[in-house]
């Protein structure tokens, strides 16, 4: 089972606000993604807690339709 | 938190080994493309590590996200400390804050 990747967009953004999010279809096969996400919302987070927050976003998908997602979060450059 | 049988069983691996992977498959056969990455990247420092098969146990294999509060495997424990996952120990590695982490930590390793 494979996954949009604006519908991870879509979870990323309803659970982060303020995310800006890019996302790359690793294989172009729509189960291999990587996500860059930059958040003011991570600031004084640790990288953990950082991603904890976007898969909490996702609600479950990584258990399920999302196989495989390399996460890359950090805090926007002021 | 502890209160399951493998929950206990995962505080005392994580208390008993200052290094613990939990990932697919072994050290010497890991069964899964990001477990192969986190472990052969503490080979290559010389780390001492324990490698946790989660496969051999579904019961570990859940256990240890909820544990850990995070849903995918590897999972790397630096005295008792979650370090984190696939992703963050190889940004870890590759700045060099793992070695520092390490260092820290007194682990032994090789540059």
């Amino acid at each position: 089972m494979a996954m949009e990747a604006a519908e991870i967009e879509r979870l990323i953004k309803k659970g982060i606000p303020d995310a800006k999010v890019t996302i790359e279809d690793l294989r172009g096969d729509g189960d291999h993604y990587a996500a860059y996400v930059t958040s003011d919302l991570f600031s004084g987070k640790s990288r953990v807690q950082q991603h904890q927050m976007v898969y909490k976003a996702l609600e479950g998908s990584m258990d399920g339709p999302l196989h495989a997602l390399a996460l890359q979060t950090s805090v926007p450059e002021k | 938190m502890t209160d399951t049988p493998i929950q206990q069983m995962i505080q005392s691996e994580i208390d008993e080994n200052p290094v613990v992977l939990f990932m697919k498959g072994n050290p010497m056969f890991p069964q899964c493309g990001f477990s192969a990455a986190v472990s052969q990247a503490l080979t290559t420092m010389q780390v001492k590590f324990k490698g946790v098969d989660v496969l051999e146990n579904m019961e570990l294999r859940e256990g240890i996200k909820e544990f850990s509060s995070w849903p995918t495997i590897p999972q790397l424990y630096v005295k008792g400390e979650f370090v984190g996952g696939c992703d963050i120990v190889r940004e870890m590695y590759e700045s060099g804050e793992l070695q520092t982490l390490f260092n820290e930590k007194g682990i032994d390793f090789a540059n």
